[in-house]
């Protein structure tokens, strides 16, 4: 189709999304929004240490306590296997240890469920569960990750000497040595990048239901990816058919990873239900969200980039203590390894680079994907790096990455980590047009009248690039990376009888707008109006197996499984018309919602016609089967290499150490377009989070295990007043690996820009003699890095 | 059990409520008026955000009793006869709204500012919805449809 014979095509536009009608009326469905008839509510006691024994454990009070349904332990569900770890580390031994649905015998973190009680609504359920007498009996404690693998450190697995989940590396030691033995300059840090927790609006939380004369569940639970939980849930961890469990995500209130995973209430819900012949709704508080779903990031870094006087980067060489928590939640040990290690040189060309990752327990909250997963950390690294060799070699950071950038003309590039080649990319062309947007050689001028002013101004860089879509199957799958199974996803096209379009599919929207961006690309393919192609998603009765929505997939993966079906049906549609009109089949051309012979336009059949023939079927071409309906697994051949540069001009007060975020631009590469709008909105909050970790965030243990930033009162999630505006812009380098040209763009954002403050803040600080520091830089560390650099020099 | 009287979007409501249950929970689970949400257990995040006597209050933070008398407006009763509020409009327009589960406490609060201070910067906004936490946005869109929606309830034309 041409644009000039398309008059109304809806890729490319920012079209309102129709996800929001319900949603700024109060009429969404969240999750706790739902009733069932007969329906309990379930709540969980915590433990209250960070490792022990459980002694005993006496629920008698509870139970009689007038409202209580029932109250189980860990003891009562042996029959449940742990939850699955459904992505180790690929080609290394992993020592595996999962959580119980209810722990047994030992606790190995604050928060870790000890006993569940059902009860009639949920201020009883909280009520009784303060009934339950629990003895402990404490062990030793360790959260810190490096720490843990150390001699003597308290031990949390026998399975796992040393706390050592896995030993994981990637590049070529010997060649990265050398550089660095070779190297005219090699600067060192360690560096940290703080954990964090993802903090959707809205918890997590489960309702199951039991029919006992089918012996069929249904879970309506806050999911990413319902097809996976349904998988996991019943062939891991109750070892019942597939087909006896139904699940369906509702609306869902954000996730950035933490609802990717199976969790412990899935499967409690369910088991309860099941046991009292009633629903049960479990919904977290905010503070059992802190304390019991998923972080991100925690890594403990040491890293050495090795170069030129003249700027040229030669070596790198990296060893990263991963923090995974006190078990492996559902993909935990993949995050450190093939989201992070196989792209730590980023968007430079560097000879010879190896990194090193320990895995480790700790009595921690677990830790797994959350937006970002693993590129964050690893653009953090290399960009802060570059900069601090920048700085170290006294040249121009924007010159540095410029000199050392992967251009155009080498992609297909293989970075020698092991990961698939990067698609696409034009790297400077982004930093150059971010560098214009922002006036950056007139911004250093300023920098230094300001400086002999005493007011320090700091500008910093990031130039990412990350990977998204990641699915190949036989790349992720195993033997290759270790996760198991395929990571395509699924889409059925239909058009009814009526003309209207129907299209389920694996991947499923939390926010980022899937039903109207997947109605504007169907729309324009089957040149039908928009309003009667409708997405359907998220429940598994209805819709073909998927992987779900994350890792900036759905529409690299999910978004091309509907292309495709939509040329399948375009295709079937051409034979039909041909038919109808006594032509060639070959001879037919599909137009704006029409088949028409080719040279004679007016000889045309309409979608609604061709539709309305193939679903009556009493005169169809020979051997045809009835109606309109293909489905497509799409598996792509490689993933896809968003980038940009960002960045961000802050100014510090030496005396307070208060950061002030003056501006932040973005200009971000994630190929092709399909609704300005969303992606827009999708780079707006990936940045917000990202300033987050710079300036506010990071969860913190103390160091007998107490998450003592364990609510919203004291886990600084920014709000209005804590964020600028953002600038935004594009280039657009369109992806080889799919015809639509997509990347994807719902984890850039985050990936891009805590270094871009970083350095930001370093830059304005280097007068101080400040050549790093570590996030947040909070007031109170802002200050405490000026004295020790001045201390030091 | 204590019995309250409140209207709630124009409709009286008697019910018998235990003293302690929070306000947040009477409208979601006794009136099934499930739009103001629940987002954390320290009065942080603003999504239970709804309007007692005109002005808004965290109804995580109050209890049931104490609106007994009182005239509640969520979320639901936002619209009129099927007309979306400048608010709603502009949460809309503007892609105010991602998971849209801080949107109905977001748009409650809005509701306050802006009827205590009809021109507000960009600042303004900014600071006034301080006690609200979105987590999708990065906030940007949020403060456009806010200006979008004082815009148009000043009778102005809309910003671009
Ligand atoms: S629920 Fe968070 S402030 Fe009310
Ligand atoms: S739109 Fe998701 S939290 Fe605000």
């Amino acid at each position: 189709m041409t644009a000039e014979t398309m008059p109304t095509k809806l890729v490319g536009q920012a079209i309102k999304r129709r996800e929001d009608p319900q949603l700024i009326t109060g009429q969404g469905s969240f999750l706790d929004d739902i009733k069932l008839p007969g329906m309990t509510h379930a709540c969980v006691l915590r433990s209250p240490y960070a490792h022990a024994k459980i002694k005993s454990i006496d629920t008698s009070k509870a139970k009689a306590h007038p409202g209580v349904v029932a109250v189980f332990t860990g003891e009562d569900m042996l029959d449940l296997n742990p939850l699955p770890c459904a992505w180790q580390a690929g080609r290394v031994k992993n020592n595996v240890n999962t959580p119980r649905v209810l722990a047994v015998g030992e606790v190995h973190f604050v928060g870790d469920p000890v006993a569940l009680v059902i009860a009639e609504d949920r201020y009883i359920a909280r009520d009784a569960c303060d009934l339950i007498e629990v003895e402990y009996e404490p062990l030793p404690v360790v959260v810190d990750a490096k720490k843990a693998t150390e001699p003597g450190a308290p031990q949390l697995h026998e399975n796992a000497p040393n706390n050592i989940v896995m030993e994981w590396e990637a590049g070529d030691k010997a060649k990265a040595d050398a550089a660095i033995a070779a190297a005219e300059v090699v600067v060192r840090e360690q560096i940290i990048n703080q954990r964090l927790i993802p903090t959707p609006m809205e918890t997590r939380g489960s309702i199951a239901r039991y029919e006992p004369a089918t012996g069929e569940f249904t879970l309506w639970t806050t999911s990413q990816a319902p097809h996976v939980m349904r998988l996991v849930l019943t062939a891991f961890v109750f070892g019942i058919p597939e087909t006896k469990l139904r699940v369906i995500s509702p609306n869902v209130g954000g996730g950035f990873g933490q609802k990717i995973f199976c969790y412990n209430d899935m499967a409690f819900t369910m088991w309860a239900a099941r046991k009292i012949g009633r629903p049960v709704k479990f919904v977290e508080d905010r503070s059992e969200n802190y304390k019991y779903s998923t972080h991100g990031r925690d890594h403990i870094t040491d890293v050495e980039l090795a170069g030129n006087r003249d700027g040229t980067i030669t070596g790198l060489r990296v060893t990263t203590y991963a923090n995974l928590g006190a078990y492996l939640s559902t993909i935990a040990p993949g995050i450190p390894t093939t989201l992070y290690g196989r792209i730590i040189t980023g968007a430079y060309r560097i000879p010879a680079a190896y990194v090193k990752v320990y895995g480790v327990y700790t009595n921690t909250a677990m830790v797994d994907a959350y937006r970002g997963a693993g590129r964050p950390e690893a653009s953090y690294l290399i960009e802060r790096m570059v900069d601090r060799f920048a700085a170290e070699i006294g040249m121009d950071p924007a010159e540095v990455r410029r000199k050392n950038f992967i251009p155009p003309d080498a992609f297909p590039y293989d970075n020698g980590l092991g990961l698939l080649p990067y698609d696409s990319g034009n790297y400077e062309a982004a930093l150059n047009k971010a560098l214009e947007i922002v006036g950056y050689a007139e911004f250093r001028k300023q920098q230094e009248e300001a400086r002999k002013q005493g007011k320090y101004l700091g500008i910093g860089i990031s130039s990412y690039v990350e990977i998204c879509g990641v699915a190949p199957s036989k790349w992720i799958g195993l033997p290759g990376e270790g996760w198991g199974a395929g990571l395509w996803e699924s889409a059925n096209v239909r058009v009814h009888l009526t003309g209207k379009v129907v299209v389920t599919t694996g991947s499923l929207p939390h926010g980022q707008g899937v039903e109207t961006t997947f109605a504007q690309i169907v729309a324009d393919e089957l040149g039908v109006p928009y309003d009667d192609v409708v997405i359907e998603h998220s429940d598994t009765a209805g819709t073909p197996f998927g992987y779900g929505t994350y890792g900036s997939r759905s529409l690299a993966v999910g978004g091309m499984a509907v292309y495709r079906s939509v040329a399948k049906i375009k295709e079937k549609a051409k034979k039909i018309a041909a038919h109808m009109l006594e032509a060639n089949p070959d001879d037919m051309v599909y137009e704006n919602g029409r088949v028409y012979v080719k040279g004679s336009p007016d000889r045309f059949k309409t979608l609604a016609e061709i539709a309305l023939q193939a679903s009556v079927a009493y005169d169809l071409p020979e051997g045809m089967e009835p109606f309109l309906d293909e489905t497509t697994y799409y598996d792509p051949p490689n993933c896809t290499f968003p980038f940009g540069t960002h960045i961000a001009i802050v100014e510090v007060d030496p005396d307070t150490g208060i950061v002030d975020l003056k501006r932040y631009v973005a200009v971000d590469d994630c190929g092709n377009v399909i609704n300005p709008m969303i992606v827009d909105g999708q780079i707006h909050g990936g940045i917000a989070q990202g300033i987050a970790q710079a300036l506010y965030e990071r969860a913190v243990y103390d160091e007998n295990g107490q998450l003592v930033t364990g609510t919203l009162m004291d886990y600084a999630v920014p709000a209005a007043h804590m964020l600028p505006p953002f600038e935004t812009a594009r280039t657009v380098t369109p992806s080889p690996v799919n015809p639509l040209g997509v990347k994807g763009a719902g984890e850039a954002g985050t990936i891009a820009s805590a270094q871009a403050v970083m350095n930001a803040v370093i830059d304005a600080l280097s007068p101080f003699g400040v050549k790093h520091m570590q996030m947040p830089a909070t007031p109170e560390n802002v200050w405490k890095a000026i004295r020790a650099a001045q201390a030091a020099s | 059990m204590a019995t309250i009287t409140v209207t709630v979007n124009g409709k009286s409501y008697t019910s018998d409520v235990e003293p302690r249950m929070l306000l947040v929970h009477y409208l979601r689970e006794h009136l099934n008026l499930t739009g103001t949400h629940i987002g954390c257990d320290t009065s942080q995040c603003g999504a239970c955000v709804v309007l007692v006597d005109g002005v808004s209050v965290k109804s995580c933070t109050m209890l049931a009793v104490q609106a007994d008398g009182a005239n509640v407006l969520t979320i639901e009763g936002l619209a009129q006869n099927g007309q979306l509020h400048p608010l709603q409009e502009g949460f809309w327009e503007c892609h105010g709204l991602q998971c849209g589960y801080c949107t109905p406490g977001m748009i409650m609060a809005a509701y306050d500012l802006l009827q205590q201070n009809p021109n507000p910067t960009d600042e303004e906004v900014r600071h006034g919805l301080e006690g609200n936490l979105c987590r999708c946005t990065g906030y940007h869109n949020i403060v456009r449809a806010v200006q979008y929606a004082a815009a148009k309830m000043r009778g102005e034309a809309v910003p671009a």
